[in-house]
């Protein structure tokens, strides 16, 4: 597989979202806005790309027995230091996805990338993948936030077009699972061509 | 592999423990930034503010500073919380000595994105506050009272009415105190 072949799967054919329906957890519950897709993206991005390659150097020297409780540290570890550097410079975004941001370690993308690809590629393109899925990750979510910010408060990236709200329901998780559904459908059908 | 998922943990506990102390004291002054903008915010300008003091209210305890003009306490900052529809609401309330309600601010919140995340943003919701009258009954409409809830968010507005309802009464006995 091509290096650029790492980057671009992520977006269309190995969509971590649409295609491979992986970290449903995150997806759902922080997509209520634009922004907070795109921050949540960009953290398991982060996160992934920085596990992809720990494990890729550290996989040959794991007996294979504790390799899942090896990696699960891993991922942990590095989801705690993105959680204390976020705190101490950017509390604002701290203060809205706080919560979810542990969630990161739990999240199948992550431990699923690490199992199927990491632990048997070289570091570069544990990395290349870790970005790829991370930016498609980042993407998915980015539109399903932008969706049902636009049907729930009538707004894109907090820039309002609509004066009043927008349908409320999308705000809230009945419109997370009806934006998903309509974009898998939707994607699934555009990606088939 | 014992040996193995020792060192793992060990190597990242360090690493841990090393990030936490390096970013410990920008956590602390992000925090203390938070807090200082916030009383800023509901507290009229001038006068001395006080450190952070304590009182007790209703076997609840309660962080405040006090604004102070010659000798004279003018205004109060309660840190208040209550809890709202996702979890804790903790505000910073400013009161002047005699009941009016300066401005207040939220520290944080745990409120659903879009509804109740809105008692930070909506301009109708927070701009009622400045110069609320301790004459008006600080109840939401719906309950009879005078402040005027955040729309399909009730349960958040009825919670953030009820920190600002306790921080005055704080400053109410405060008050009489002196």
């Amino acid at each position: 597989m091509s290096k650029l072949s790492l980057i671009t799967k992520g977006f269309i054919k190995e969509n971590p979202t649409f295609v491979l329906v992986l970290g449903m957890c995150p997806t759902l519950a922080t997509t209520s806005s634009a922004m907070n897709g795109l921050e949540m993206g960009l953290a398991t991005l982060f996160v992934l790309v920085l596990s992809n390659m720990v494990i890729s150097l550290i996989s040959p020297l794991v007996p294979d027995k504790v390799h899942i409780p090896v990696y699960i540290v891993v991922i942990a570890t590095f989801v705690t230091v993105l959680q204390f550097v976020m705190q101490a410079y950017t509390p604002s975004v701290y203060q809205t996805l706080g919560l979810f941001i542990p969630l990161i370690v739990v999240n199948c993308i992550v431990l699923g990338r690490a199992e199927a690809f990491a632990n048997k590629n070289g570091v570069l393109d544990s990395a290349l993948d870790g970005i790829g899925i991370g930016l498609g990750f980042t993407a998915s979510l980015t539109v399903i936030g932008i969706v049902r910010e636009i049907l729930g408060s009538g707004s894109i990236f907090g820039w309002k077009f609509i004066s009043g709200d927008g349908i409320l329901a999308f705000v809230m998780a009945p419109g997370a699972f009806l934006a998903l559904g309509y974009l898998m459908v939707l994607f699934n059908k555009l990606a088939k061509k | 592999m014992v040996l193995c998922l020792t060192a793992v943990c060990l190597i990242c506990a360090a690493i841990l423990g090393g990030v936490y102390a390096l970013t410990y004291n920008p956590i602390q002054a992000a925090n203390q930034k938070a807090l200082e903008s916030s009383i800023k915010v509901v507290l009229p300008q001038g006068g001395e503010l006080s450190d952070a003091l304590e009182a007790q209210s209703e076997g609840v305890s309660y962080q405040y500073y006090t604004l102070t003009e010659g000798d004279e306490v003018t205004a109060y900052a309660v840190k208040s919380t209550t809890i709202g529809f996702g979890g804790p609401l903790t505000l910073m309330v400013g009161v002047l000595a005699d009941g009016t309600v300066y401005n207040t601010s939220v520290l944080s919140h745990s409120e659903t994105p879009g509804l109740g995340a809105k008692c930070t943003t909506d301009e109708k919701f927070t701009s009622q506050w400045k110069g609320f009258s301790p004459d008006k009954s600080l109840k939401v409409t719906k309950d009879g009272g005078d402040v005027d809830a955040i729309t399909a968010s009730t349960i958040t507005s009825r919670a953030y009415t009820l920190a600002v309802s306790n921080a005055v009464a704080l400053v109410k006995s405060l008050a009489s105190n002196e």
